[in-house]
């Protein structure tokens, strides 16, 4: 066989599994300046493909000019990226130490069960793929399983196939996505004053009240207080990709900037929640950045 | 110029020397075995450890990678050094016992026993091919997948490379699959056979069919006096 033959199979394999490579350029381009922007290009292509496909890992290797080897090699090591497609919904059960002693053990054997795979495989149908991870970093609220993004905690045995069939209804908010939304009780960092109005829900519950400023203008802003949701509530339009400063209602002070945002380079704010810890948020309107530190 | 001693003798080198190249130069002989000249260092097979430091606060490190520093006293075949070295002998004789390398390693340091629980890998994991592949050989065909136990090397998605020239470095520098050893039963980890058994040299008409490894060769030294 040539090297020449080799290449014209992978063609015609991904050709023939429909899968469209134009949006890998861009993803290379996005980090290519970045220093070790390699995993954050391999991050994005699985972002968008739900894998790693081949053909791509072959044009990283020939744009950034790394043999394929090394990108290969960085792939396989870590267990985020996945080489083969995944199903449409994706669980991913927490089997570190906290949720371990919690029982995540079980968790996994009741899910394989269920599903009639074993973890790191995809059912035949292609409906769910399951996987175990060593810490997800939510510790606290263990055992955790992920499934498709949203976080479901505490899970019990007998509340896993619930947690299954919800899953694959699908549904957007994290509270119509079955196990007890994991709500936050925010509050200003400076003074303290609670800032969620109970006069005011968003998906339930009772939604968090900041004073935004935006090209020129002020006003009001309620946040859903559910973590993983995004949605909002505001006394003027604020357009998408522009960036919010956020003031506390009752002390008038802006919000503390944490950080900046890693995939937009937005400010981020961070909000204090009650029982300890931080929940930074990119300030830009429709990135989906946030992140929440407990301590 | 960095000046050091190593066992005891003062040497000056240049900055950059790593202690396994201070040693060579005074003829001090330190076994190793991921170590190749012309590959960068990698300090995978420990074979090479040395202890550094005034005692009793040493330390073991590997000498290949390193680097000489000022007034650094650096002992290479104390105790504490032989023992680490048996040591990394046995590990090794437990993952690969075929390994004609690994077997007269063994031989040489007296090896009598291997207490881990034997299996039979074709791979140490030493990085040598991996190495040559992309720092001689300038193809970088093969390299290190996946990781931990899972651990292995081959080319991505295990087809045949294209940038890969067939030219066999991979395999010339392979401590685990250049030479065999022919001797040793699968269920023994140690051979011994080329210690154990007179040289071929000497029992002319036994051993027809035996090559003679020794090196170097009692028999052949007293020949030559």
């Amino acid at each position: 066989m040539t090297p020449g033959t080799v290449v014209q199979g992978n063609e015609d394999r991904s050709a023939a599994a429909g899968i469209e490579m134009d949006e890998v350029g861009p993803i290379i381009e996005k980090h290519r300046k970045q220093r070790g922007g390699l995993i954050a290009i391999l991050g994005d292509i699985q972002a968008r493909y739900g894998y790693l496909p081949e053909p791509a890992l072959r044009m990283v290797s020939g744009q950034l000019g790394h043999p394929l080897e090394e990108i290969y090699g960085v792939a396989t090591f870590y267990r985020s990226f996945s080489l083969a497609p995944r199903g449409k919904h994706h669980v991913c059960a927490c089997l570190g130490t906290a949720c371990h002693v919690r029982g995540a053990q079980r968790i996994v054997d009741e899910l394989e069960r269920k599903l009639g795979i074993q973890a790191g495989q995809t059912t035949p149908d292609g409906e769910f793929s399951l996987e175990t991870v060593n810490c997800l970093g939510a510790c606290a609220l263990g055992p955790v399983v992920v499934a498709d993004g949203h976080y479901h905690s505490k899970v019990r045995k007998s509340g896993v196939g619930d947690l299954l069939e919800r899953a694959a209804q699908g549904g957007g908010s994290a509270e119509a996505n079955g196990a007890p939304a994991f709500v936050l009780n925010a509050c200003c960092p400076r003074c303290q004053s609670r800032l969620e109005e109970s006069g005011h829900l968003i998906e339930n519950h009772p939604a968090i009240r900041l004073d935004a400023a935006c090209r020129g203008r002020h006003g009001w802003i309620r946040l859903s207080s559910v973590y993983g949701s995004r949605q909002i509530a505001s006394e003027f339009p604020i357009p998408a990709g522009s960036v919010v400063e956020f003031q506390c209602p009752h002390c008038h002070i802006a919000l503390p900037i944490s950080s900046r945002c890693w995939e937009c380079d937005a400010p981020v704010a961070s909000l204090q929640i009650a029982g300890g810890g931080k929940w930074n948020l990119c300030c830009r309107r429709g990135c989906p950045q946030h992140l929440l530190e407990i301590s | 110029m960095i000046s050091l001693t190593i066992n005891g003798i003062p040497i000056e080198v240049e900055p950059g020397t790593t202690l396994l190249e201070a040693a060579n130069y005074l003829g001090i002989a330190i076994p190793t075995l991921c170590h190749h000249e012309g590959l960068s260092p990698y300090g995978a097979c420990r074979l090479c450890l040395v202890e550094i430091g005034v005692r009793p606060r040493t330390r073991l490190v590997s000498s290949c990678s390193y680097p000489a520093e000022p007034g650094l006293r650096v002992r290479t075949g104390s105790e504490r050094v032989l023992r680490a070295r048996r040591m990394v002998i046995e590990l090794l004789l437990a993952t690969c016992p075929q390994s004609k390398v690994i077997q007269d390693l063994a031989s040489a340091h007296g090896i009598r026993q291997q207490r881990f629980r034997q299996e039979h890998e074709d791979c140490i994991l030493c990085g040598l091919c991996v190495r040559v592949c992309a720092e001689q050989m300038m193809a970088g065909a093969i390299g290190f997948r996946s990781r931990g136990q899972g651990r292995t090397i081959g080319t991505p998605f295990d087809k045949r490379s294209e940038v890969c020239r067939l030219c066999g470095a991979c395999m010339y520098v392979c401590p685990a699959c250049q030479l065999r050893c022919t001797f040793s039963e699968p269920d023994k980890a140690i051979c011994g056979g080329c210690a154990n058994i007179p040289a071929p040299c000497v029992s002319s008409g036994q051993h027809d069919d035996l090559m003679c490894y020794m090196n170097p060769c009692a028999a052949c030294e007293i020949a030559k006096t």
